[in-house]
């Protein structure tokens, strides 16, 4: 038996890293790869609880996740390149006119 | 410490290393790849906790179509493959918010569940304790997301198409 | 006494005419606006409006007075509210008596002759139809002031009529002695003026400030309710209204320069009505006069016996036809005035020579009129001889100088005898003596005018002729009258004007003859003594043998000089200097400096406005920008930051949440 912390543990490792990545990296890619790492983590901490709460309702969740995050990542790849066709490049540091 | 135990934290170490290299990595297209490694470690969670059905589909999905539509990416966006400095100016206050989360999800999380007391008994997630919960109970939420998948299919498609003439010429007028 | 019947009581039943009397005032104030607005475009200049008005006027009078022939005694009134202040209740109405009645016959009769008199005279004069517009005016308010029944429309009217003899005076105002006779006839009555208004509010005070109602007024002064001394000072308040209007001593000064405007108007407003209203006043409140301190009484009979003699021999030295028989008024009006002095009985006397007076003195005023028209000039000097060139003119002036003389039976005689009974009846030995010397005097200076204008040889230029019809006309009648009038009053035929003219009680009418007797010598001696100077015309007048009492009877006691350099010019110069300056310095200063201390003040606000108050208000702002101009680095356009800002957030609001 696993034990609950650990998977939770776990998750939140990932979570972190992903936290991580979104503000740190600078292509808009990586961004959203890190966005994937945190949903995954979020995965992993729904499966846990499914089983600490022996309920499927966790799985089925983390299903929708997932498929949520295919549409996520398909959309946000689409408006990358987008942004790469106006502006020749997917810099997120240079794509921000919308300040002061 | 239990064999379940062992696996898990085998698994585990290799799912976080290629996490931080996710992040780290100076090739965006290594990056890709050591998420890889990372979303087939979290198959292997799900795989020990007794949820083989989310497993394959993580697998089918995350890494059979979402890491290669991020290497599509990746490439249409000429993303610049060598080394250059991929990380921005902010490391430090992303390093301090990512620490300061996992701290304090780690002590939530000891706080409420401690360290040994929680055991986790297997669980029947097999396809069809899934489909009989998703077709039974979940179905409205399974149906609302077909659309999202159709809306974002659609979107996907509008967003990325080629420019009408007008607007192509302006753009090369620009350029 | 004849009759005790309560006299003082309401009419019961009265006539249409009573009813309708207010149109008696009503209809020459139509008739003056109907000529002021269309006068132009009638036929005639608008002179129609007024005759037809005062006709009717005239006509209703006649009925009016024919209640009281027909032997009423009491009473009539008719009032409507005019507006109230707090207690005070002013009335707007008609009090009709005999002597009401008697008084609005005169004043339409003369008015009518004089309208009509004035179609020849005033023919072709610049403004004509201006002319009969304030005539009408005129005739209105002093009607009303006969007619009114409270002491502040009586007031009204008075003061109307004031304002209508300044512009009747200064009709040709293009000469400046007349524009300035005109003022001074205005500014030397409202010097008397002031004393009647006070006179007015006291009596109005006396009520209690309740009413302005002269019978109201009346009845409470003889039920007693009143201090004597209130009464006192009211009678001689309005007293000074008298001196004023009627040209007493000391303001009698302004009628002789009166005589500069038209003729007509000097026989209507100089001679017979204007100045009879400061009579009036005194007949009309007589029971204050009455119920005061008996000195008041005797100062109103010193006036006029001062007047009296003073007017008589000042007509002596007078070269301008007209201003002769401007002394004349004035010394006729003290007659009266001494009259009402004499208490009830004399005040019927003086009221029946009030009534003949009119007549005749507008006669020989008329008359005046048509020689000035003929010989174009107001000098005696230049007339002479023109009883054989005018001679209705010349029977009718006759006439009225017999009549003003007091020979007997012309009115004059009638109305002088019954004032010297009543002198001689209630024991004024004084003033007995006093108006039979001037009964002598006036015939003395009445003869010499009629010899100078009228005897002799021409001694003027150009051709005179006879007046036109209108003139004339109006001569003859005003002549008829005078002869009979005087019958009116005479004890032969019943003295029934003292029936209707009476003061509580009526009185009985005597006959003194050896009163008559003297009168009559007075009046003879002096056509004789007239005679003897003057017969013959002298270049020198006789009279100035007389030395310096001469001298000072022309120049009219120096009384014009003593006003003149005493009272007007230091005014005009020296008081209005110093008040001008007092006004520029002073007050102004006081004006200015109070201005410049609220600038002062002003400018102190303003910079604590804009310093303090918007120096708060822009600091509030600049405040605001300077947070936002901070604030807005915030916003960096960068997702990644605002994502940390998010998780950081995030972890905050768990550690709040999960601790709490």
């Amino acid at each position: 038996m696993i034990r609950l912390s650990m998977v939770l543990i776990f998750s939140a490792i990932l979570f972190a890293t992903g936290v991580y990545g979104v503000l740190a990296r600078r292509n808009a890619v990586l961004v959203l790869m890190s966005i994937e790492l945190m949903l995954n983590a979020v995965n992993v901490n729904l499966v846990a609880f499914a089983q600490h709460l022996q309920e499927i309702t966790g799985q089925v969740f983390a299903l929708f996740v997932i498929t949520v995050a295919a549409a996520e990542v398909g959309i946000g790849l689409a408006i990358v390149i987008l942004i790469y066709r106006n502006r020749e490049t997917i810099n997120v540091d240079e794509v921000n006119l919308l300040k002061w | 410490m239990t064999a379940l135990e062992i696996a898990f934290v085998v698994v585990a170490v290799a799912g976080v290393i290629g996490a931080f290299r996710v992040v780290t990595a100076r090739n965006v297209v290594h990056a890709a790849l050591y998420l890889v490694i990372t979303l087939s470690a979290t198959a292997g969670v799900y795989l020990l906790l007794a949820a083989e059905f989310l497993a394959w589909v993580q697998i089918l999905i995350y890494v059979g179509a979402i890491v290669i539509l991020f290497l599509f990416g990746l490439m249409l966006t000429k993303a610049p493959i060598g080394r250059e400095a991929l990380d921005n100016q902010r490391r430090g206050v992303a390093f301090l918010v990512g620490a300061a989360i996992l701290a304090g999800l780690i002590y939530l999380v000891v706080d409420a569940f401690g360290w040994d007391e929680t055991r986790l008994d297997p669980i029947q997630g097999t396809a069809t304790e899934v489909g009989g919960s998703i077709f039974s109970r979940f179905v409205l939420p399974f149906e609302a997301i077909s659309f999202l998948l159709l809306a974002a299919l659609i979107g996907a498609i509008v967003l990325s198409r080629k420019d009408d003439p007008v607007v192509r010429e302006r753009k090369e007028r620009r350029a | 006494m004849v009759g005790e019947e309560d006299l003082l009581h309401t009419i019961s039943d009265p006539s249409a005419f009573l009813r309708f009397s207010w149109l008696i005032a009503f209809l020459p104030f139509v008739s003056a606006a109907l000529t002021l607005f269309l006068g132009k475009r009638t036929p005639g200049q608008g002179s129609v409006y007024g005759i037809a008005a005062v006709g009717a006027s005239f006509v209703l009078s006649l009925g009016v007075l024919w209640t009281f022939v027909e032997g009423e005694r009491g009473f009539y009134e008719a009032t409507v509210p005019w507006f109230e202040i707090g207690p005070l209740h002013l009335e707007a109405g008609v009090f009709v008596d005999g002597l009401t009645a008697v008084m609005v016959v005169v004043v339409t009769a003369i008015s009518l002759c004089v309208h009509v008199y004035s179609l020849g005279y005033m023919k072709g004069d610049v403004r004509f139809t201006w002319f009969y517009v304030v005539l009408s005016l005129f005739t209105s308010a002093m009607l009303l002031v006969v007619l009114s029944a409270d002491l502040f429309q009586l007031l009204v009217g008075w003061e109307v009529m004031g304002v209508c003899s300044y512009l009747l005076i200064g009709h040709w105002w293009e000469e400046h002695v007349n524009s300035s006779s005109a003022i001074k006839a205005f500014i030397t009555t409202r010097i008397g003026d002031v004393p009647f208004m006070f006179g007015i509010f006291v009596l109005v005070f006396v009520t209690g400030f309740t009413t302005a109602n002269i019978h109201e007024i009346g009845e409470m002064i003889a039920g007693g309710e009143v201090s004597v001394a209130l009464v006192s000072a009211a009678a001689l308040l309005l007293f000074g209204g008298t001196i004023g209007k009627s040209a007493q001593f000391p303001l009698h000064v302004w009628l002789p320069d009166a005589m500069a405007g038209p003729t007509p108007v000097s026989a209507l407003i100089h001679a017979a009505t204007m100045v009879a209203a400061g009579v009036y006043l005194v007949g009309r409140l007589f029971i204050v006069f009455v119920e005061a301190e008996p000195f008041v009484l005797q100062i109103v009979g010193v006036v006029g016996a001062i007047t009296m003699l003073g007017g008589a021999l000042m007509a002596f030295a007078q070269d301008d036809i007209k201003r002769v028989l401007a002394y004349s008024t004035i010394s006729q009006l003290a007659y009266m005035v001494v009259g009402m002095s004499m208490g009830p009985a004399g005040r019927t006397a003086g009221f029946f020579h009030l009534f003949t007076h009119a007549f005749f003195k507008a006669l020989l005023f008329l008359g005046s009129g048509a020689v000035i028209h003929a010989v174009h000039s107001n000098n005696m000097n230049e007339m002479g001889g023109l009883r054989k060139r005018l001679p209705i003119t010349f029977w009718t002036f006759l006439i009225g100088s017999l009549a003003l003389a007091g020979v007997p039976p012309l009115a004059g005689f009638w109305s002088k005898d019954e004032l010297l009974v009543v002198a001689e009846h209630e024991g004024h030995p004084v003033l007995f003596f006093v108006l039979l010397v001037t009964a002598l005097l006036t015939a003395f200076y009445m003869t010499r005018a009629v010899l100078m204008t009228f005897f002799g040889e021409y001694r003027g230029h150009g051709e005179p002729h006879e007046a036109p019809r209108s003139m004339t006309g109006v001569l003859v009648a005003l002549a008829t009258t005078t002869v009979f009038v005087g019958l009116l009053g005479s004890p032969q035929f019943g003295a029934v004007f003292g029936q209707w003219v009476f003061f509580e009680e009526l009185e009985e009418a005597l006959f003194v003859p050896w009163v008559a007797a003297l009168s009559t010598l007075a009046a003879l001696g002096g056509i004789g003594a007239g005679y003897a100077l003057y017969h013959r015309y002298h270049e020198r007048d006789p009279l100035e043998s007389l030395g310096p009492a001469y001298t000072i009877v022309s120049n009219k006691y120096y009384l014009d000089d003593l006003y003149w350099k005493g009272i007007v010019r230091p005014v005009r110069d020296d008081v209005s200097a110093g008040v001008y300056w007092t006004n520029q310095k002073i007050l102004d200063g006081v004006v200015n400096g109070a201005a410049a201390v609220t600038r002062g003040v002003a400018n102190a606000v303003r910079w604590f406005d804009t310093n303090v108050i918007d120096g708060a208000v822009n600091a509030a702002a600049d405040l605001a920008g300077f947070t936002g101009g901070i604030l807005r680095y915030i916003q960096s356009g960068n997702v990644q930051r605002y994502a940390a800002f998010l998780f950081t957030g995030v972890v905050v609001l768990t550690i709040i949440i999960t601790r709490i």
